[in-house]
């Protein structure tokens, strides 16, 4: 790269406002540059604010290692799980994870059904979270298991036992959904980088990154017939992940609901558990994109309106599950439930109440400012109110797993919840492990869908324009 | 060898560049208007009407994820039933051993796992991919610009129509901004 061309990365980019999803005086050329050079600048010209994030962030991932270490050698009882409370953080962890992995799904496969075109600069990015995401998620229950080496024995294989696992029940409807979960969000992010590959495999200067780009953009040459049945596959991995994102949260909500334990044994739980996985992701989401777009001058591609729009959205979601929480207490007092009217005081007002009344602050009454349009536009603000939400939602499910269980029907067998250094070691590292990858991400793939961007580009520039006729010569 | 050195080292085909998608759509449609149907158009996105223009538009890509989808539904809804009604039957709670309903998670997962694959292993396969050498990519302009922002036309020397010097001109014809002969 030349000097100008090292200058020009350091330049910063203006928001266009909260109009317009991309800046003006992009072309197709400027804009691959804009977003491949996050990737291919030199590592001398990276950021230090990213060196000092990933190794906080990799620092952070040594405690998830020696947690787990320990974990294994000395079983799970290293955790503060015991009778009654058999759940603790690694359920609670597993179900906030995966949440905040339906809001990659969420923009990449429901935003490309219903044409937002918003959901463009940032579907990239959300998907890699997602899957980043789900890998965190993943490990929980293997590491729960007691013996995780032996985890092969959720899937049903032909063994020599001839035992196979127990497809009533929910926790074998999650291998499932899991499973399938994290396979299609893999497919829908590398076949949305295959064209970005090749992009960056063009734009490339160094041989070893030609090739490392290259092995894996699969030789795409962007032949017509090829984008015909790229977009094809596209749209209906779409159409496949649209209900797939809504049933994996409701089978993971299916663990706790399916039993008759009071506090989960609701039919609200599928449809807030939903709701709650895309709030707390597009928290997330926030969470991500606000420092990276500050920090590789993307603001004339991750514009004001793309904040706006998931500003609203978790405006939106977090209604709901304000309803979903108000439906519990109701239904609770309405069904005239010894048990369940006590849970419901219990979780309130009991030894873990600080945890509901944080929730409820979190979740519900802070993010109501988002009604004020600037609230919705001013960053800073935004970013500590999607750090209030991700905490919030991890508290919901702190409150569901841990308020439920520590009160059983007879008071001889009630007892507390205390989690240990190595829950706390294992939750942390697991964050830890999720912004590594993110940063890795950001540094070494496009961050944002280049073909999309210029798709993008060219609907603006037609917008416009009439659509060139068919010429008089076709067909004769 | 079976394949002689002209074989090898002969001509693919004749290539136009353009820089606007319109020039390459008006490009394409005057081709398949000469007659030419062995040509394929190469963009930097997907644009609307091209593949129309070439004379493509089959892609059999939903056939398969509706093939693949069914096996999916077929096979997952097939497995929980045999193996809680034959393989290892087992009373739980007097339920049935076909307790349907409770199949229908899993079900739909295996549904949406095998058609999702299929839609992406399908889509490469019929597309070729991957491939790791492609005549196009011969011509210094297309590998530097074809994924930016040039756009490309390439008639192929297969083609029954085809005629080196014809067709080439055909070419110069549609205001390109470069014609070239592309090596196999």
């Amino acid at each position: 790269m030349t000097v100008q061309e090292l200058e020009e990365l350091e330049k910063p980019a203006i928001d266009p406002g909260p109009d317009h999803i991309v800046g003006a005086g992009f072309t197709n050329a400027t804009v691959t540059d804009k977003i491949a050079n996050v990737a291919l600048r030199p590592l001398k010209s990276t950021p230090l604010l990213w060196f000092a994030g990933i190794a906080i962030a990799f620092m952070m991932m040594q405690a998830l290692l020696i947690g787990s270490a320990w974990l294994f050698y000395r079983g799970v009882g290293a955790w503060g799980v015991m009778i009654p409370v058999a759940w603790g953080f690694a359920i609670v962890n597993f179900v906030w994870w995966i949440g905040i992995g339906h809001a990659g799904t969420l923009i990449s496969a429901i935003l490309l059904l219903l044409k937002q075109d918003w959901r463009t600069s940032i579907n990239r990015f959300a998907e890699a979270m997602t899957l980043f995401a789900v890998a965190q998620a993943g490990m929980f229950p293997i590491l729960h298991l007691g013996r995780p080496w032996l985890f092969y024995w959720l899937m049903p294989y032909p063994n020599s036992m001839w035992l196979w696992p127990q497809p009533r029940s929910p926790l074998i409807w999650d291998v499932f959904a899991v499973s399938t979960y994290a396979t299609v969000s893999l497919l829908f992010w590398y076949v949305g980088l295959v064209p970005d590959l090749a992009s960056m495999r063009d734009r490339a200067t160094k041989l070893w990154q030609k090739r490392a780009y290259g092995l894996f953009a699969l030789g795409w040459r962007g032949s017509t017939k090829h984008w015909t049945r790229y977009q094809m596959a596209y749209l209906l991995l779409g159409g496949l992940a649209t209900p797939l994102v809504v049933s994996v949260h409701t089978v993971v909500s299916f663990d706790f609901a399916i039993s008759i334990m009071p506090g989960w044994h609701t039919t609200i739980f599928p449809p807030y558990f939903v709701a709650g996985a895309i709030y707390s992701g597009f928290a997330m989401v926030l969470t991500l994109a606000i420092p990276t777009r500050k920090l590789f001058h993307l603001e004339d591609i991750i514009t004001m309106r793309h904040l706006e729009c998931m500003a609203k959205v978790m405006l939106g979601t977090g209604l709901i599950v304000a309803y979903g929480y108000l439906m519990e207490a109701f239904m609770a007092w309405y069904s005239g439930q010894f048990y369940e009217r006590f849970m419901y005081l219990n979780r309130a007002t009991g030894p873990y109440g600080w945890s509901y009344l944080m929730l409820i602050g979190c979740n519900i009454a802070i993010p109501q400012l988002l009604w004020l349009r600037s609230v919705r536009l001013n960053v800073p603000i935004l970013f500590v109110l999607s750090l209030v939400i991700n905490v919030g939602m991890w508290l919901e499910r702190f409150v569901i797993v841990i308020t439920s269980l520590h009160r059983d029907w007879l008071p001889s067998s009630w007892g507390e919840y205390h989690p240990t250094q190595v829950d706390w070691m294992i939750f942390v590292g697991t964050i830890g492990f999720f912004l590594t990858l993110m940063f890795l991400f950001i540094r070494i793939l496009p961050a944002i869908s280049i073909f999309e961007m210029r798709e993008v580009l060219h609907h603006l520039r037609h917008r416009n324009e009439p659509h060139p006729q068919p010429s008089p010569s076709h067909g004769d | 060898m079976a394949d002689s050195f002209w074989d090898r080292h002969g001509l693919y085909g004749v290539m136009a560049e353009f820089a606007e998608p319109e020039a390459l759509l008006a490009a394409a449609e005057r081709a398949y208007g000469a007659g030419y149907r062995k040509m394929d158009a190469y963009t930097p996105l997907p644009i609307e009407g091209l593949s129309e223009a070439i004379g493509f538009t089959r892609t059999f890509v939903s056939t398969f994820v509706l093939i693949g989808g069914s096996l999916g539904c077929i096979g997952g809804f097939g497995l929980l039933w045999w193996i809680t009604k034959i393989a290892y039957a087992h009373n739980v709670a007097g339920r049935p051993f076909n307790s349907w309903p409770a199949y229908i998670p899993v079900t739909f997962e295996c549904t949406v796992l095998l058609a999702s694959l299929t839609a992406v292993v399908g889509m490469f396969a019929l597309n070729g991919l991957p491939q790791p050498y492609h005549p196009v990519f011969n011509n210094p302009e297309f590998s530097a610009r074809a994924s930016i922002d040039r756009f490309f036309l390439c008639i192929e020397a297969t083609d029954p129509s085809f005629d080196l010097v014809k067709t080439k001109a055909f070419l110069a014809e549609q205001n390109p901004l470069e014609v070239a002969e592309i090596e196999k």
